[in-house]
């Protein structure tokens, strides 16, 4: 029987097992549309395609499947550009399909025509312009194969409305085949050995050893082989912001998350140390600061996927390419107890830990952003799905919720993109409906995509939202009065702010306003016990910094605190 | 540092507009891009030259080798090399210094292409320097316009390794033996 374009490409996404399509149709996507009607595939129809891109990437962060996307072309497909870097600096397996004007009419500067490929070729981790209606199964196995092995990352189908027309046999591409796309390079090779066996060398005789655990290490799965080898070895672990929850911070082996809003104690093990074991990291300039100043004594072990990665900004000692969770198998074969040789070592961290533990000043009558956080994570036990915006409220996040599970800390940690969280939370509450998931956003950051109350309250998914209202763009704020002479420039939304209990309201969504902080603790068990989604406003202290900092350009261990 | 790196890619319809996308992208003016069919009509090559810092360089040359199209990168830079360019010059000589020109032509052994009353048309190949060379000593003749192909380049000891054949181009090609050292992996994804 033949079949449209439209009718194979729907057809190929259900068997490659998509359970979501996030989308918004319009004109040159509307025979896939039509096709989709008839599909047992789930449709969240979003307010603007920006949303849908964000959905698509909390749902994979959430489950480690491949989210989708389903846009139109022009105007639709542009507005995913946003949350396709965000999806790509993250390594987020994403598959955004754009309709397209007619084969026929590209250049010609069609209706709602836009170079797609072109526009999106910086941003993704490969594009297709299906040109012919015959190579479009073998295009959407090669998108969602090229999206989820390797570095995963987002894979753009640009699919013109007269190829999602054009009928033909149907034939599902068992295997496919690509000649220069090798996704683990390295793998199981005797190289890597050979390689794995000079680190775990390396690590028997260090004397300060940290262990410093990335974003790929939770791609990959690796959690209970960090956890072993941290057991095994002794050594102290710190991860980043996307690393979060693929080790445990209530493990006294913890130093929590480094960089410059990370703890005084994981920097400065960091900085001491002799050798640093980076597990699917990339040496952002967020966690190392001031390169050439950056852990001074170290021999550097990386392991990563992407061979790319590897000396890309400091030296590597011992490079190690392949997927983490084999290599950590692995090394944790050849290494042994380090605690004796490192006593002085954790002395001294143990020392750094008590003398500069996270704080914050919990006298007064304010909100502080810290306080609410560290009790919505009691009250979820560290336990729920977290996703946030980009600012101030994000980084009191990753230090105050006290992260336990892989895949509990969703973020726009590469890109930083303002407006991630909420869209982001709703993808992931729909990836894993049986969960608590929680939205920390910033008054900022949540009026970029507030849109989206219509998706979360249509489809009454139940994530519960938490703006922290500082009537600022408070990272911003931060920096001016740091280091701007408190010229505030363009960061104040107070006056200009919504009623956002009466926003979330005229969406049919219950909504909670917290004004002392005795309200609190109530209003998130509240939102807790309640089924649908909830938008709690709390209005926080609006003049808060986020401490500690390494201010930018300085090293690692010139730490700026509260008085 | 001057790189010439020469890249096999997929022959395909925007493979090259990724390939200079991560140059241009990191600010680098490409001195010369030279790309063709292969032997094999399904690649291409191409031969790009670049000044450059060395480190960043190499980043490119990593970022290249992830491009889903890229079969095969490598910094000729590195060992011995054949380089050739084509050049074509039109030199100002009218009868009076006509001798004198063509005795230059001779000398680098290049090829007068095309005679006009005013001008001569030259064709020369071979490396950089001998193209510099006769170019400069043109110059005072009143050089009128210029062309060149592009460095094209290969390793003079080993070739870079042939890329793997597609199915349906092993049944194609009667002959297809297995190549020793291929390194595209099949792979199956059935779930």
């Amino acid at each position: 029987m033949k079949l449209t374009g439209a009718q194979i490409l729907i057809k190929c996404l259900e068997k490659e097992g998509v359970e979501y399509v996030f989308g918004l149709p319009g004109g040159a996507i509307l025979p896939t549309f039509d096709a989709l009607y008839d599909s047992k595939l789930k449709f969240i129809l979003v307010r603007h395609e920006q949303g849908a891109t964000h959905m698509a990437d909390g749902y994979a962060r959430a489950t480690g499947r491949t989210g989708v996307c389903l846009v139109t072309s022009g105007p639709g497909a542009t507005n995913t550009v946003t949350g396709l870097a965000t999806a790509f600096m993250d390594s987020v397996p994403v598959v955004c399909i754009t309709g397209q004007v007619a084969t026929h009419a590209i250049g010609s500067d069609a209706f709602q025509e836009a170079d797609v490929v072109g526009i999106t070729r910086p941003v993704t981790k490969h594009n297709y312009l299906v040109k012919d209606v015959k190579d479009l199964a073998r295009i959407v196995r090669e998108a969602f194969y090229i999206a989820k092995t390797g570095r995963p990352g987002p894979v753009l189908i640009d699919f013109p409305v007269d190829v999602s027309r054009a009928e033909m046999e149907f034939e599902w591409p068992e295997n496919i085949y690509i000649r220069s796309y090798d996704p683990s390079p390295a793998d199981s090779t005797d190289l890597s050995k050979a390689q794995i066996e000079k680190a775990a060398k390396a690590i028997m005789e260090s004397k300060r050893p940290c262990l410093y655990v990335g974003g790929g290490a939770v791609v990959s799965g690796a959690h209970t082989e960090i956890l072993e080898l941290v057991e095994k070895t002794g050594i102290p672990i710190t991860t980043t912001v996307l690393g979060l929850g693929v080790f445990p911070e209530t493990h006294p082996s913890s130093l929590r998350m480094l960089g410059m809003h990370g703890t005084h104690y994981a920097n400065y093990s960091v900085q001491n140390s002799d050798l640093l074991i980076a597990v699917g990291a990339r040496f952002d300039d967020r966690v190392t600061g001031k390169i050439d100043k950056f852990a001074p004594h170290a021999k550097i072990i990386h392991a990563d996927i992407d061979p790319a990665s590897i000396s890309k900004v400091v030296k590597v000692h011992y490079p190690i390419i392949g997927d983490i969770k084999p290599i950590l198998k692995a090394l944790n074969g050849l290494v042994g107890d380090l605690r004796p040789q490192m006593k002085d070592w954790l002395a001294q961290i143990e020392a750094w830990k008590k003398k500069h533990p996270l704080k914050y000043d919990q006298s007064g009558d304010q909100i502080r952003q810290e306080y609410v956080i560290e009790k919505i994570g009691e009250l979820t036990k560290h336990k729920a799905v977290v996703t946030t915006g980009v600012g101030q409220h994000q980084m009191w996040t990753a230090q105050w919720y006290g992260f336990t599970k892989p895949r509990s800390m969703i973020t726009s940690g590469g890109l930083g993109t303002m407006g991630y969280g909420f869209p982001s939370s709703i993808g992931a509450k729909l990836g894993r409906p049986d969960e608590t998931v929680i939205c920390i956003d910033g008054d900022g950051s949540f009026q970029m995509t507030l849109c989206e109350l219509a998706t979360a309250a249509y489809y009454k998914v139940g994530v519960k939202v938490f703006i922290m209202d500082n009537a600022h763009h408070g990272m911003v704020r931060q920096w001016q009065e740091l280091f701007y002479r408190r010229r505030y420039s363009g960061c104040e939304l107070g006056p200009s702010n919504p009623n956002f209990t009466k926003v979330a309201e005229g969406f049919g969504i219950l909504a909670i306003r917290v004004e002392e902080k005795g309200q609190v603790i109530p209003a998130i068990e509240k939102a807790l016990a309640h089924e649908g989604p909830v938008l709690v406003h709390v209005l926080v202290a609006k003049e808060d910094n986020v401490y500690p900092m390494v201010p930018a350009g300085h090293a690692l261990d010139q730490v700026m605190d509260m008085a | 540092m001057k790189h010439t790196i020469s890249v096999l890619v997929e022959n395909h319809f925007g493979v090259l507009a990724r390939v200079v996308g991560l140059f241009s992208a990191r600010g680098f003016n490409i001195d010369s891009l030279a790309v063709g069919e292969t032997h094999d009509p399904t690649v291409s090559r191409m031969t790009i030259v670049v000044h450059g810092d060395d480190r960043i360089v190499e980043q490119i040359i990593k970022q290249l080798n992830k491009l889903i199209d890229v079969i095969k990168v490598e910094d000729l830079s590195q060992g011995e090399i054949i380089d050739r360019e084509l050049v074509l010059v039109k030199v100002k000589a009218d009868t009076a210094v006509r001798n004198e020109v063509m005795q230059i032509v001779n000398t680098f052994r290049a090829k007068i292409v095309d005679v006009n009353p005013e001008s001569l048309a030259i064709e020369v190949t071979g490396g950089e320097s001998k193209i510099d060379a006769m170019l400069e000593l043109l110059a005072p003749f009143q050089i009128l316009e210029t062309v060149r192909t592009g460095l094209i380049a290969l390793a003079r000891r080993k070739a870079l390794e042939a890329p793997p054949q597609y199915p349906q181009q092993k049944k194609d090609t009667q002959k297809a033996k297995t190549r020793a050292g291929a390194s595209g992996k099949r792979v199956n994804v059935t779930k």
